[in-house]
């Protein structure tokens, strides 16, 4: 796997998430995805911004352009230095929230991607992993 | 301090999304929203959202937000031109704007207002309003 484009974004804001979106797109746009296949990985990657900056206190998002002989793709690696998720089953369940928002951001966007990663400890922060193929 | 406008026309009010919205504005277009509804005592409101190339769930609440707090006023609101892709996302996402009425575009959404207003006039009684 050769990955081309890498970028490294902070998240500190809410207009630093517009700019993420807008990267996102972007990039999507640029390794072939289809309309439906941009919106739904612009639309993960709002919801996992938002949850950088309102979780973990704000952090980076990496965009990476993938390319193989077979598939072309994007991923997108949110990461904080934040809290951390004590129960990461319970966070990805439909409807669980402790931001007061609609407990969607985590789990849709995981039915948003072709995959999806996460690793978060105690106190030190949470990565989330994301790549959706064209 | 960045805004959305809203424009009153008749009984109605309208807005039209155009920018790709942080979520301030999109608190901040609530409150104004809301706050205008009771100023004018507008009947409807009309939320164009056709320029908008994501609706997260974020904007999803706000837009399902708007929708109740208009009904607590005694207007109804109506979310039009929503793009396929958009509403394809949405679903998966786990948002079906529940509450909220929508059209597929702005002669269709003012339609259902008006249909709304004349059904709730039948209901009130004649000569009431």
């Amino acid at each position: 796997m050769v990955s081309v484009k890498d970028e490294t974004m902070p998240i500190r804001s809410s207009e630093d998430v517009v700019r993420v979106r807008q990267a996102a797109r972007e990039l999507a746009l640029a390794q072939g995805l289809s309309l439906v296949d941009q919106t739904k990985i612009v639309t993960a990657a709002s919801e996992l911004a938002r949850n950088t900056l309102d979780h973990g206190g704000g952090g980076t998002v990496r965009l990476e352009a993938l390319n193989s002989e077979t598939r072309r793709g994007v991923r997108l690696t949110f990461e904080d230095q934040g809290p951390g998720i004590p129960d990461l089953d319970l966070a990805l369940t439909d409807g669980y929230t402790t931001g007061g928002g609609l407990g969607l951001g985590l789990s849709g966007a995981k039915r948003l991607s072709n995959e999806f990663e996460i690793f978060s400890r105690i106190g030190e922060g949470t990565r989330v992993m994301i790549a959706r193929w064209k | 301090m960045e805004r959305i406008p809203i424009l009153k026309m008749g009984d109605y009010l309208l807005v039209t999304i155009q920018v790709d919205m942080h979520d301030r504005l999109a608190m901040t277009l609530q409150d104004d929203l809301t706050e205008r509804i009771a100023k004018t005592q507008a009947r409807g409101v009309l939320i164009d959202i056709s320029s908008l190339e994501i609706v997260d769930s974020f904007i999803g609440r706000m837009l399902g937000n708007i929708a109740a707090m208009s009904r607590v006023l005694d207007a109804e609101t109506v979310v039009v031109g929503m793009r396929p892709a958009v509403a394809i996302t949405l679903v998966e996402l786990g948002l079906s704007l529940p509450g909220v009425r929508t059209a597929l575009n702005v002669e269709q959404g003012m339609s259902l207002l008006k249909l709304a207003r004349a059904e709730q006039e039948n209901v009130n009684g004649f000569g009431e309003r």
